[in-house]
């Protein structure tokens, strides 16, 4: 049904030789373009930017033509929150660079650091269709857990694109256990953290330790606890958001979003009030702890129906399966969730939410992300046929597409299937 | 009117694979076995609940068996399938469901949950899941520690799960008996248990024994088996010690005497060697798996089943030969190094080589749509040239799973005469969007998504924020 213009030998030596954008024309695509759908439409990439959206679009000459032949087309899915690229095997410690308990550090730990462009993960998140990932730490030997990041999916050495996005905070059981045995603990540590960060260099100039944060964690921190950098905080608890949401509050320049959020519809008013957005696994409808009693696949539909900023994750495997968002927005929509929301919640929504100016969008200015799909991209049955990052097409390769096509037969009657590749 | 009544003859024949004696609740006959011990002291106090006969009228109807059929009916009576086929006669006092536009399937048997053993909420006191105490524990039973209030069954019930088997966790060699229950609620454990099912036996290969053992409490080395090699050696050793046991009893029952001592833990293995009690075996690289083949061998024992097997596609032909399931995801991989190359078409490909696939859960989250589950293997499947219908694919979810557990001659596909554990989805359940909305077990109408008094609530969740609430 997708009919290129170019060879597909032409195509792929483009894609071996080097990774630059290529002037690409998707046309009669049945579009999502991050905030709304577009019968028809034609999305122009030049340069690696989306220079035109629209119908009854002229082409630039030049441009690689792919006719979509009335197929979905979508902006490149943004997951939220996943642990892609910093951990290769999830039980080997040598290749999981998540957490850092036995750091002395919290907000100086900048995960970045960390990032494997070419970790296998990072190829099986790519080819269902996923460019854009928020990497967040996971629990350090604080309720701080570090300096998350933005990246692409594309492999590149340069794909980091804000490699400190955020600043990643553990509160509810996770965070008292970190920090003292208790909630009350917590928070006097988050508080004193935030004072002395925003006293920084001031109070440091005589001693370097501050009430909980030393020299370098109160530098690290200074622009989270100014509103100059996001402030990700996971919690589950009806009453723990309602901290939350009165320390935004007093502190009303804070940028605070919430991840987990498994009581949120309880306070679901209150968070829109507060303008605070939430990052939620759809799935998440067991009391899995006290802290979220009650937890219901209903969560997304209500809190979007309430007018809360609501972007989809998948928390399970958050280092391996980011790609499973696509199916757990599809749930979402099972249980109520428009399509158009659902989409949203993959694309723009965490794009905005990190800040990432044009990202999960197809529109004039927006990185050239592309998908096309064989499909609705929400059901399970449906995959990625093209994905750009960028205006480059993307191999949809991965290690495990190696190991299938290795063992699709496991004729050995001539050489051992170590010769097959 | 044409209809698709089945034989028990055929229903026998397809039993094959799973043929094992010793049900749970059969009455025990020889009187030298009853002389000897109980083999089933915890017996199943399930009774069907009340139904009356319903006729699902006009659905799309999976038979899991690899049919299906369009504007199909289904006719559910005193408890059973009594018949599938187009325009069914039926009484006037038959309950009519008008399922038109919707899809009928077997209820979805997940053959790996750790439900009531590893239950909601996940509190320490809650872990009950690993006899972690010593590497062979074939003498504990995940029944003695099943807490029927965990609020994942009722989550199982609206995915359409209506049977499963519960399984200790995978830190042991030997891991202790699996339990196979319906999904009913109920105040106790023997409530749940599926009637006459065979009792199975958990083991595990690779990296969690050594791991747990090996690496145990912080010291190095810790206890055995701290390698694959110890592995191997650990399941060998009671295997030569059950064969001993067994021949004790064995010249007992012919020949009288003094009556051997019992030993829980050899109990169970005896009745592995018996063919009682079927092995269900973690189990995730190819070789090893091989390995394993060569040992259920060389004791004279058969493997039922090697769950999450996420290599078995290297070995696919083989386990065909062997007539070995494997109880597999769509897509998990790279949590460890032992399932570092699992890949998306593992269940596809292991149904190509003709060998017995199924997809399970392992998890809470998992088992409330294995449906999706199986949608996502035969996608990835058909994308890598692997042509399967959706209806042979829905073998992985209902029959094959029964097989697995030896209770395919009551249940796992909708043949006349079968229980009837029946699922009316509001969409094909291949989709995304598809949801179960009436789910029977044994003909009785257990959950009803659009009726609020036919959706369970645990104790655990009486009186709690969202009770009641749809989940």
């Amino acid at each position: 049904m997708i009919r290129t213009l170019l060879s597909t030998c032409a195509a792929t030596a483009a894609i071996v030789t080097a990774a630059t954008a290529q002037d690409v024309a998707v046309s009669n695509a049945n579009l999502w373009t991050g905030e709304e759908m577009i019968e028809g439409a034609t999305v122009i990439i030049e340069d690696g930017e989306v220079t035109a959206v629209g119908t009854n679009l002229s082409l630039p000459s030049g441009v690689t033509a792919i006719d979509a032949d009335g197929g979905w087309v979508t902006p490149g899915i943004f997951s939220a929150y996943s642990r892609t690229g910093v951990v290769e095997v999830g039980a080997e410690d040598a290749t999981n660079d998540v957490a850092a308990p036995m750091s002395a550090f919290g907000p100086a730990l900048r995960l970045a650091d960390a990032f494997n462009p070419r970790g296998t993960p990072v190829d099986t998140t790519r080819i269902e269709g996923v460019t854009r990932i928020a990497v967040a730490p996971g629990f350090g030997s604080s309720l701080f857990g570090g300096q998350g990041f933005v990246a692409n999916t594309s492999g590149e050495p340069d794909s980091i694109t804000n490699d400190r996005a955020f600043t990643f905070i553990n509160l509810g059981e996770g965070g008292a256990g970190l920090s003292g045995g208790s909630r009350a603990s917590a928070w006097a540590s988050l508080r004193a953290a935030i004072a002395d960060a925003r006293t920084f260099p001031a109070r440091y100039i005589a001693s370097d330790e501050g009430d909980v944060l030393g020299r370098l964690d109160a530098e690290e921190f200074a622009p989270a606890a100014r509103g100059q950098q996001l402030m990700l905080i996971a919690v589950d608890r009806a009453s723990d958001i309602r901290q939350v949401i009165a320390l935004k509050e007093e502190n009303a320049r804070l940028d605070i979003a919430l991840v987990g959020a498994r009581e949120a519809w309880l306070v679901a008013d209150e968070l829109v009030e507060a303008d605070i957005p939430v990052i939620i696994d759809p799935y998440a409808n067991l009391p899995g702890s006290f802290e979220g009693l009650a937890s219901t696949q209903q969560n997304a539909t209500r809190l979007i129906d309430a007018g809360v900023t609501v972007a989809l994750a998948y928390f399970d495997d958050d280092s391996h399966q980011a790609r499973l968002i696509l199916q757990s927005a599809g749930n979402a929509v099972a249980n109520g969730v428009s399509h158009e929301d659902a989409l949203r919640a993959i694309t723009s929504v965490p794009a905005s939410i990190y800040g990432v100016e044009g990202g999960g969008m197809l529109a004039e200015g927006s990185p050239g992300d592309l998908v096309i799909w064989d499909g609705d991209p929400l059901e399970v049955m449906s995959a990625p046929t093209h994905v750009f990052i960028d205006g480059v097409e993307q191999s949809l390769e991965s290690r495990q597409t190696r190991l299938r096509d290795r063992y699709l037969s496991l004729d050995e009657s001539e050489r051992p299937l170590a010769y097959n590749r | 009117m044409k209809i698709a009544m089945r034989t028990a003859a055929a229903v026998g024949l397809l039993l094959s694979m799973a043929a094992c004696g010793g049900n749970q609740d059969e009455p025990e006959t020889s009187e030298t076995t009853e002389a000897a011990f109980a083999k089933n002291p915890y017996p199943s106090t399930y009774e069907p609940y009340p139904s009356g006969t319903i006729l699902l009228q006009g659905a799309t109807v999976y038979d899991g068996m690899g049919g299906v059929f369009e504007n199909y009916d289904v006719l559910l009576s005193e408890g059973n399938i009594a018949g599938i086929g187009e325009g069914l006669e039926a009484g006037d006092d038959v309950e009519r469901i008008d399922a038109s536009g919707k899809f009928v399937t077997p209820g979805i048997i997940d053959n790996h949950s750790h439900l009531g053993v590893y239950p909601s909420p996940g509190v320490s006191a809650h872990s009950d899941g690993n006899e972690i105490s010593g590497p062979v524990t074939a003498e504990v039973w995940a029944e003695h520690a099943l807490w029927p209030q965990d609020p994942g069954f009722t989550r199982a019930l609206a995915g359409g799960v209506t049977s499963m088997q519960i399984l200790p966790g995978s830190a042991n060699l030997f891991g202790g008996r699996g339990v196979i229950v319906k999904n009913v609620p109920s105040r106790t454990a023997q409530g749940m248990k599926f009637p006459d099912a065979p009792y199975t036996l958990k083991m595990a290969c690779g990296e969690n024994p050594k791991r747990v053992y090996g690496y145990g409490g912080g010291r190095f080395p810790g206890g055995a088996p701290y390698s694959r090699m110890g592995n191997l050696a650990g399941y060998r050793s009671s295997w030569i010690e059950a064969q001993a046991y067994k021949s004790k009893w064995d010249t007992w029952e012919e020949e009288g005497g003094d009556k051997p001592t019992r030993d829980l833990e050899l109990d169970t293995l005896k009745g592995v060697l018996d063919g009682d009690i079927l092995v269900h075996m973690h189990c995730y690289r190819a070789d090893e798996m091989a390995q394993i083949i060569d040992m259920s061998k060389e004791f004279g024992y058969k493997i039922s089943s090697f769950h999450h097997a996420v290599e078995s596609y290297k070995i696919a032909d083989k386990l065909a030969e062997e007539e070995i399931c494997s109880a597999m995801w769509a897509d998990w991989w790279g949590f460890k190094m032992e399932a570092y190359d699992g890949i998306r078409e593992n269940i596809p490909m292991v149904h190509q080589a003709g060998a017995c696939a199924i997809v399970h859960s392992d998890s809470d989250i998992g088992i409330q749509r294995l449906n999706q589950e199986a949608a996502k293997a035969l996608s990835d499947g058909r994308r890598a040239g692997i042509d399967i219908s959706k209806a042979d694919a829905w073998t992985w979810l209902s029959a094959n799973p029964a097989k697995s557990l030896g209770i395919f001659d009551q249940t796992g596909s909708l043949e006349a005469g079968k229980d009837a554990d029946v699922v009316v989805w509001n969409a094909d359940p291949f989709s995304v969007y598809a949801q179960a909305e009436k789910v029977y077990i044994d003909g009785a109408l257990m959950f009803d998504r659009t009726d609020p008094d036919f959706n369970p609530v645990t104790d655990f969740e009486l009186g709690q924020p969202g009770e009641g609430d749809v989940k």
